[in-house]
């Protein structure tokens, strides 16, 4: 899960990291009147949205008055940023951030990532601040320093002093970074964070040392121990069908093709992508209706499969093992039936009680491309698309 | 021979009396798998379908003499389970849970080092040696008793692939699902280790997915040590980058983490790449002919 970049840094306040004082505003207004609160000659004001790049497609913007705090906020409130993490449409502003300027010495970068081949956190840190952190690692990875954490001992200070010394800092400044990168780490597992990015760290001309920015991914799986996190859920971030399936217990993603796909499994549903693009057709979604699927979550799979109007055909692909064919065979029929699917359906079924839901499709009169194998399916639903049937 | 599991393995199912583990449970029993007791706390004393159930692993172990575990805990309290497994030294640990946070898994990766027990999963079908033992979810009918070991991040994926072999008639020495999450107990490397030195084995799957480098890495181990011939799939390449597809670890995050870089980097490790998930079997089949 993602919060935005205002709700990151007051965990992280809380947490007594340093970060830069601001407030969250809806309208020009607020804008102002948290600048005025704020005090000071200059302010940053940011659009609040899930994605990186918001500088540069002008959702961030330094004001040096009241008067441009409400222009640049009038201005970024309900305009559609684009950045490249956002897509081509990208993504209406609702909210903007107001923080206080610093003094700027020089931008650094720090974050936590989890290493799968070694199962442990890992805590970078770089010289190279304020620009993408992929680009340095391609091209000078040396100037990436890391710092495996032992999950036993935890975060120390040589660890951090590696980090440190390493980007360069030294004396107050170094000590300082060092109390961010423990409280930085301590709050990560605290709130079983999965990615922490501060890109720019900064150190001020007064000798701070301060998080300019802050993206924070939460583990999905330890949500169920963290409501005050789950309770930063902002649902305008989320695809209202992702959100739906969710609560089914059914794992669904938009994308942009013509293809329905209802799968069990999230490699076989990944799979069946991959095939349906080899055959030339393009998927309008992955769906993996799980392991525990019945008749009614699988009705419902339909019923948010179609509320995509591009969908032109559908492929119902069940490998079951735990999964019985013949709930599947109940749940299509099921839905064809309420739903009045009217798109081709193309259906391959197989594993346990095969036979027995092959039957029950026979018998239920409906229009059902019905196929042999994987890649049989796959080819009589990108026929079926093109209207080749 | 065959790998991890066979005739002599005796099960408890932590996490017995639920309704997917005792379901499950009583599937491997049918298989002919020696169910010889189960662990739920509190309902130590009873006999479930038959089956023993003991309040904690430790006495679940000591009383039947297992050498294999079974979880199906719910998610909170899974990590505990493995943890007591590790603690009483059993040797094999399979776990079918989905949805344990990764700090959890991150504190019993670390307890497995330099431990006697192996983890299978979290997240995974679990393992199978065909005509012997089923440990796991997996349907077991689709197999079928021969010389291909299979290797898997995925469920169903591994059912399609096992389904094509047995329809051709190649049977599989065992198949082991390792599991979709980002930090679980075995790798790619650990089990390709063991059919290595399993002398019924001639050819693998390994079936793979977007998301980390367990692939490559197991790419460079067997061009430098594995001998017998590997055909591999990933899934995902029709993937979006940034998305969750399903299971925790099968997100592209950048780099050679892609499906495409995947296929590339193992193709250049002499691995036979199925490009589409329905050539597994006939792939198979053509590489065997070679042996």
């Amino acid at each position: 899960m993602n919060v935005h970049e205002y709700q990151a840094k007051e965990l992280m306040r809380a947490q007594g990291i340093s970060v830069l004082r601001g407030g969250v505003a809806t309208t020009a207004d607020e804008a102002v009147k948290i600048a005025e609160k704020l005090g000071g000659k200059i302010w940053v004001v940011k659009a609040q949205i899930h994605a990186g790049g918001r500088g540069k497609g002008g959702g961030v913007r330094l004001a040096k008055s009241l008067d441009e705090v409400k222009k640049h906020a009038g201005d970024i409130l309900g305009m559609q940023l684009v950045t490249h993490q956002t897509g081509p449409e990208g993504k209406k502003v609702l909210k903007v951030l107001i923080e206080e300027g610093c003094d700027i010495d020089k931008e650094y970068y720090v974050g936590i990532v989890l290493d799968r081949s070694i199962g442990k956190f890992v805590m970078m840190a770089s010289s190279e601040g304020g620009v993408e952190i992929e680009k340095v690692a391609h091209d000078s990875p040396e100037k990436i320093i890391k710092s495996i954490i032992d999950p036993a001992a935890g975060f120390t200070q040589a660890a951090g002093r590696k980090l440190g010394f390493g980007i360069g800092l030294k004396g107050d400044q170094l000590t300082k970074a060092n109390k961010f990168f423990e409280g930085l780490y301590n709050m990560f597992m605290q709130h079983d964070c999965s990615i922490a990015e501060i890109n720019p760290l900064v150190t001020t001309k007064s000798g701070d040392v301060i998080a300019l920015d802050a993206k924070l991914n939460f583990d999905d799986n330890a949500l169920f121990r963290h409501p005050d996190i789950e309770a930063l859920r902002d649902p305008t971030e989320e695809s209202a069908q992702e959100l739906e399936a969710g609560k089914y217990g059914l794992s669904y993603i938009s994308l942009d093709g013509n293809i329905g796909c209802l799968v069990n499994g999230a490699g076989l549903a990944m799979g069946t992508l991959d095939i349906i693009k080899l055959c030339g057709g393009s998927p309008a979604n992955f769906l993996d209706v799980g392991g525990g699927a019945s008749k009614e979550t699988v009705e419902k799979a339909f019923s948010i499969i179609l509320q995509d109007t591009n969908v032109k055909a559908i492929l119902v692909n069940i490998f079951g093992g735990i999964m019985k064919c013949d709930i599947i065979a109940d749940g299509v029929i099921a839905a064809a039936k309420s739903l009045g699917v009217k798109v081709p359906l193309v259906v391959r079924l197989e594993g346990t009680n095969v036979a027995l839901g092959k039957k029950m499709l026979n018998e239920s009169g409906l229009k059902i491309i019905a196929a042999d194998d994987l890649a049989d399916a796959a080819k009589k639903v990108v026929a079926a698309a093109k209207g080749g049937n | 021979m065959a790998i991890l599991i066979n005739r002599d393995t005796k099960l408890i199912t932590l996490g017995l009396t639920g309704k997917q583990g005792s379901f499950h449970s009583l599937q491997c029993r049918d298989y002919g798998t020696q169910v010889v007791g189960g662990v739920t706390p509190g309902k130590g004393g009873l006999v479930h379908e038959g089956i023993p159930v003991f309040n904690t692993a430790f006495d679940a172990i000591k009383q039947t003499g297992a050498n294999a575990a079974m979880v199906f805990v719910p998610p909170p309290f899974a990590a505990d389970s493995i943890l007591e497994c590790i603690e009483m030294e059993m040797p094999l640990v399979i776990a079918i849970t989905e949805g344990i946070p990764v700090k959890d898994m991150i504190k019993v990766k670390n307890a497995l080092k330099g431990s006697k027990t192996r983890l299978i999963g979290p997240n995974c079908p679990g393992v199978i040696t065909p005509g012997e033992c089923k440990i796991g979810i997996m349907p077991g009918h689709i197999h079928m008793p021969g010389r291909v070991g299979v290797i898997s991040r995925s469920g169903t994926l591994t059912y399609e692939a096992v389904f094509q072999l047995t329809q051709r008639n190649i049977g599989q020495s065992t198949c082991v699902g390792i599991g979709g999450d980002p930090v679980n107990g075995t790798n790619f490397i650990d089990v390709l280790e063991m059919f290595h030195n399993d002398k019924d084995t001639d050819a693998v799957i390994m079936i793979g997915e977007i998301g980390g480098s367990a692939e490559t890495d197991a790419g460079h181990w067997i061009k430098k040590n594995f001998k017998k011939p590997v055909v591999s799939f990933i899934a995902g390449a029709a993937a979006p980058a940034g998305k969750r597809m399903g299971h925790a670890g099968a997100i592209i995050s950048g780099g050679d983490d892609t499906a495409e870089a995947k296929f590339r980097i193992l193709q250049e490790c002499g691995v036979t790449i199925a490009r589409s998930p329905a050539e597994l079997g006939q792939k198979v089949a053509e590489v065997l002919k070679k042996v």
